[in-house]
C-alpha cells in the first residue's frame, strides 16, 4: 500500500508487512494479548474516573488527564518499537491496542462534550472539546520527540 | 464488581476494535484510518444511546465505560494524526482530526437524543 513500512495506525496497519501477516501467527494469542491489555487500561481509566469525579456543567479533568498521558505514551512507545528496536510479536498488541487503546477513549470524551452542553455549560464543553484535541496531539508529538532525542534515532526508519 | 464489569467490557471492546480496524482498512484502504474513524464513531453513538437511556449502573459500567471505552481510542487517533502531518499529509491529518471529532460528538449527540427520547 506504502512504500514506507512506519504504520500511521498504530493499532494495526496493514501498509506494514509484518502487522499484514500478524493473524497467522496464532489469532488467539495475539486477541488474549489486546483483551488483558484494554482491561487493563480500562480499569485504571475507570479508577481515575471514580477518584477524580466532576459534575456534568464541570470540565472532565479525568478523562482528559487519561487522553493526554495515553496520546504521550503512544508516541514514546511506537517510536521505540518501530524505529529504535524491533520489538517482539506480542509487544505492540498488549501495550499499544490493549493497553492504550483500553486506557484511552473517544466514545466518553465524546458524550461529556455533549453532557456539559445540555447542562448549560457550552463553553466548558467546547473549552474541553478543543482543549482535548490540541493538548492530545502535542503530547504525541512530544512523546515521539523525547523518545527519539532519549535514544539518539533522528526521524522515522523504516522497521514495519 | 464494578471494576469487574469494567475489565469484562474492555476485554471485548479492545480485541473488536482491532478487528473491526482489520476488516475496514481491508476494503477502504489507508487514504485515512477509516478503521479508527468507524469504532470511534460507532462507540460513541453506542455510549451516547447508554447514557441517554438512564441504564443501570452495572450495565453502563459493562458496556459503556468498558466495551465502548476500550473500543475507542485516542491515543490511536492522536498518533495518526501526528503521524500523518509527519508524513506531509497536511491536509489529511486536518480532515481526519476534523472528521473524527465532529462525528464522534455529532454520534454522542444523536445516540443521547433518541434514547432519551424512546424511553422517557
Amino acid at each position: 500500500m506504502r512504500p514506507d513500512q512506519s504504520p500511521t495506525d498504530p493499532d494495526v496497519d496493514l501498509g506494514v508487512a509484518r502487522q499484514r501477516a500478524e493473524l497467522r501467527g496464532g489469532t488467539a494469542s495475539l486477541l488474549a494479548a489486546i483483551a488483558v491489555g484494554g482491561a487493563v487500561g480500562a480499569v485504571v481509566r475507570h479508577g481515575l474516573a471514580v477518584v477524580f469525579p466532576h459534575p456534568p456543567s464541570g470540565f472532565p479533568w479525568a478523562t482528559f488527564a487519561v487522553n493526554v498521558s495515553g496520546c504521550l505514551l503512544i508516541g514514546v512507545l511506537m517510536v521505540l518499537i518501530t524505529e529504535v528496536w524491533a520489538a517482539p510479536r506480542l509487544v505492540r498488541p498488549f501495550l499499544g491496542v490493549g493497553v492504550l487503546g483500553g486506557y484511552t477513549t473517544f466514545s466518553t470524551y465524546a458524550v461529556e462534550v455533549q453532557q456539559a452542553v445540555a447542562a448549560g455549560a457550552a463553553r466548558t464543553g467546547l473549552l474541553y472539546l478543543a482543549g482535548t484535541l490540541v493538548a492530545a496531539l502535542l503530547a504525541v508529538s512530544l512523546g515521539m520527540t523525547l523518545a527519539r532525542r532519549a535514544t539518539g534515532v533522528r526521524r522515522h526508519r523504516s522497521a514495519g | 464488581m464494578t471494576v469487574l464489569l469494567v475489565a469484562l467490557g474492555a476485554a471485548v471492546g479492545a480485541p473488536l476494535r482491532y478487528l473491526v480496524d482489520r476488516a475496514v482498512q481491508a476494503r477502504l484502504g489507508a487514504a485515512l484510518p477509516w478503521g479508527t474513524l468507524t469504532v470511534n464513531i460507532v462507540g460513541s453513538l453506542v455510549l451516547g444511546a447508554l447514557v441517554g437511556g438512564a441504564v443501570p449502573g452495572s450495565l453502563l459500567a459493562l458496556l459503556g465505560t468498558g466495551l465502548c471505552g476500550a473500543l475507542t481510542t485516542y491515543s490511536t487517533f492522536g498518533y495518526e494524526t501526528v503521524r500523518l502531518f509527519e508524513e506531509g499529509a497536511h491536509h489529511r491529518a486536518l480532515i481526519y482530526a476534523g472528521l473524527s471529532v465532529g462525528a464522534a460528538i455529532g454520534a454522542a449527540v444523536v445516540g443521547v437524543t433518541v434514547a432519551e427520547a424512546l424511553w422517557s
